[in-house]
This record gives structure tokens, sequence and C-alpha cells, in this order.
């Protein structure tokens, strides 16, 4: 239910791109599992990780946080990796950055307003498979009331009989949802990465 | 006329009186919301940047006046002024062209030495780089206590000194607050009304 993060996430690859993926990682265990294995339900473990960044002017430096308090089911759908979902949380209330100061204004009603909007949520529209371990998902990101369609690149780094990770990426410019405050000294993108965790349910 | 004369201000030393001033008041007024109270935090981050590149501003300006009174001809004192009126108005411009210089030295410190390494964006224009101080709570809390104080002393001087130009105006009715108002020359001696009727050339202004 809870645990180090970030953002958004979405997460679905298509069984046969597993397959081939894991062919060749030593981390997908002993043999060939059986595909079939990976279709299924799952819950994002507390163990993930979701880290942001944002550019500064200048280049170097800028704002780096993570999120510990998020959320989220994802399914794998065995015959349609296209029908895949993911359904993602995040309370902004448990962002988490070099300094106290820089937290408090995060969640302050100049970044996430995370009083009045206790949550960040996505929910998946589509996925598509990009490559023999890649995939985009394309969704809903909810945040301070407004919604917009967003993408995330997804790389598939791991799998097992009970557990499934990816590396999720995304760049998301905030000031569709009203977080312009900062630009131009920091940037208007938010660079996510994440390590996502699925624990088959 | 834009530089000084034996008996006036030019219009450079004006020009930059009152641009400092009117930046310096504006810059008290700034901080005060900035730090005092409680606004909404996303103005505040802005009046933060607005602040300090106006700051670096006065720092330009003061730097740059500290230039000018060095190469320019400082006009004699009104000599409606006593020996000791002299010396006080003298430390006291002198205490406020240091401290248009150091307010804004001390902010940057501020800005240089802060763990949140919030970068100078001067105007959205420039990156003004840090100085070369190590970062810490604890240089940051000194240099803010510093850069508040120092800003309350030009505050309070520039009290007195606006004070005192009143009262020559108001009260002695002399030349002192005309002469930074209009840049020109001004007889060291009374004199009368010119033909023109600009009383700018007189030390006493004509009572009515």
């Amino acid at each position: 239910m809870t645990s180090p993060g970030n953002q958004f996430i979405a997460v679905a690859l298509p069984l046969s791109l597993l397959a081939l993926a894991l062919a060749g990682t030593p981390a997908a265990g002993a043999k060939a599992p059986a595909l079939a294995d990976a279709a299924g339900n799952y819950r994002i473990a507390s163990s993930s990780n979701i880290q942001f960044s944002v550019g500064q002017v200048g280049g170097s430096g800028g704002i780096a946080g993570s999120f510990t308090k998020f959320s989220g089911i994802f399914r794998i759908d065995g015959d349609d990796i296209g029908r895949s979902s993911v359904e993602f949380t995040l309370f902004p209330e448990s962002v988490r950055s070099t300094e106290r100061r820089i937290e408090d204004f995060l969640r302050s009603s100049a970044v996430f307003d995370a009083a009045n909007h206790k949550t960040v949520t996505f929910r998946s529209t589509g996925v598509s498979q990009t490559g023999p371990d890649t995939a985009t998902i394309e969704g809903i990101l909810t945040a301070r009331g407004k919604s917009r369609k967003e993408r995330f690149d997804v790389r598939l780094t791991d799998w097992s009989r009970r557990s499934i990770s990816f590396t999720i990426r995304g760049s998301i410019r905030r000031s569709p949802y009203g977080m312009t405050v900062g630009t131009p000294i920091y940037s208007n993108v938010v660079e996510f990465d994440m390590n996502i965790r699925g624990q088959k349910r | 006329m834009l530089r000084n004369s034996d008996n006036g201000f030019g219009t450079v030393t004006i020009a930059l009186h009152w641009t400092i001033a009117v930046l310096i008041l504006g810059l008290i007024l700034a901080g005060f919301f900035m730090r005092r109270i409680e606004i909404d935090p996303a103005l505040q981050f802005s009046l933060y940047q607005w602040h300090k590149s106006f700051g670096f501003t006065v720092l330009g300006l003061a730097a740059f006046r500290i230039l000018w009174r060095l190469v320019e001809t400082s006009p004699a004192a009104s000599p409606t002024l006593g020996p000791m009126e002299h010396m006080a108005a003298r430390a006291t411009h002198l205490s406020l062209i240091a401290l248009a210089l150091l307010v804004p030295l001390s902010g940057w410190a501020i800005v240089s030495v802060s763990t949140l390494a919030i970068p100078s964006f001067y105007f959205n224009l420039i990156i003004i780089p840090h100085l070369p101080l190590p970062k810490s709570g604890t240089s940051e809390a000194f240099w803010a206590l510093a850069h508040a104080m120092l800003a309350y002393v030009t505050l309070g001087l520039v009290a007195v000194h606006a004070a005192a130009a009143f009262y020559h105006h108001l009260v002695r009715r002399d030349l002192v607050l005309i002469r930074m108002l209009r840049p020109g020359s001004m007889p060291r001696t009374g004199g009368t009304v010119d033909a023109s009727g600009k009383d700018d050339t007189v030390v006493e202004r004509k009572r009515t």
C-alpha cells in the first residue's frame, strides 16, 4: 500500500515480450518460466521507488525528490497486451526532498496543494509494445483537479513467478496542472524515474 | 548638465539618487512581505526572485554611485548648514552610499550560502553566479540576520535623511531639497529670483 516512490505507473507487457526479455535475463530465474504466469493482477509493492527531478537554469542542480506513499494495481493481459491496464495513486503529502523547506513548498498551494488535493492519480487508457522489453503506456494523469493525457515509457527489468519489475520514465510538463511556480528558473518539465515492482495478487 | 558643478548636482547624480531611493524603499517593502507576512507561497517565491533582481540592480547602481562620487566634483554644502550639520549630513550620506552597497552584498551572500541553492536569474535574462562561500544553514541564518539588520539601519537613515531634507525645505526654506530635484548650478551666496522666475538659483528660497 505504501512505499517509497513517486508517481504514476502504468505497466503491462505482452507476454510474448516477457518471454523474449526473460530469455536473456538471468534474474528471470531457472528455466524459461511459463509465460502464462506473468499474466495476472499485480499490486504495486511498497518497495517500489518513485523519484523525480526538475532541472534548473544553467544546467547543474535543480530539485530532486521522491514519494514514499503510493498505491496501485496493474493487470497484464496475457492475450492482448493492449488491454493491459494500470491504476496508480500517489500521495503528494509524502514527498521527500533534500530539505524540509523544499518539501513544505512542494506540498503547499504553490505546487501540489496537498491540503486540497490529497492524491495524484494515473489511469491507463492504452498500452503499446515498442520493443522486445519495452512499451509505452498512455493514460490520464490527474493532479490538482486537472486531468490530461500523459505517456510513460516502460522497460521490463525483472520477472519471477510472483513479481515483476519495470523502470518507468516520463517527462511531464507541470504548467497544465497549475504548477507553474519557479519557471523559468526551474524547468517546466518534471522527469520521473521509477522502479516499480508488482507483487502478484 | 549631466555632471555635478561646484554649486549643484548634475542629472546623473540626481537620477542615481532617486532611482536608488525608490528601489531601496521598494525592496524593503518587498522584503517585509516576503519574510514577515503569511502570503501565498507561489507569490512569495516570485517576490524573492524580483527582490533579487532589483537588489542586484541596486548593487550595480551603488557601485556606480561610489565611482561617480570618487571621480565627480561634490557640490559645496549648502551655506545654510553649520559645521555640525555639515558633518552629520556627510556622515549620513556616506553611510547611505555604503549601505546601498552592503545591503545587496549581504543579500547576495544569503543566496550564495543557502542550501536551497536557488539560482539568481537576473530578470530571467542572465544567471548571476553565487559568491564562492560555503553553503550551510548557519551561514544562511547569519547573513539573513545581517541583511535584515543592515536594511533596518538603512531604513532608519533614510528616515533621518528625508526628515532633514524636509526640515531644510519647510523650516529653513533653503535649497537643500530643491537641488536634489533640479539639476543646475546654484550661487554659493544669496541672490534674487532670476529673470525666468526659477528659484533654484538662490540659496534661500523667496518667502511667499
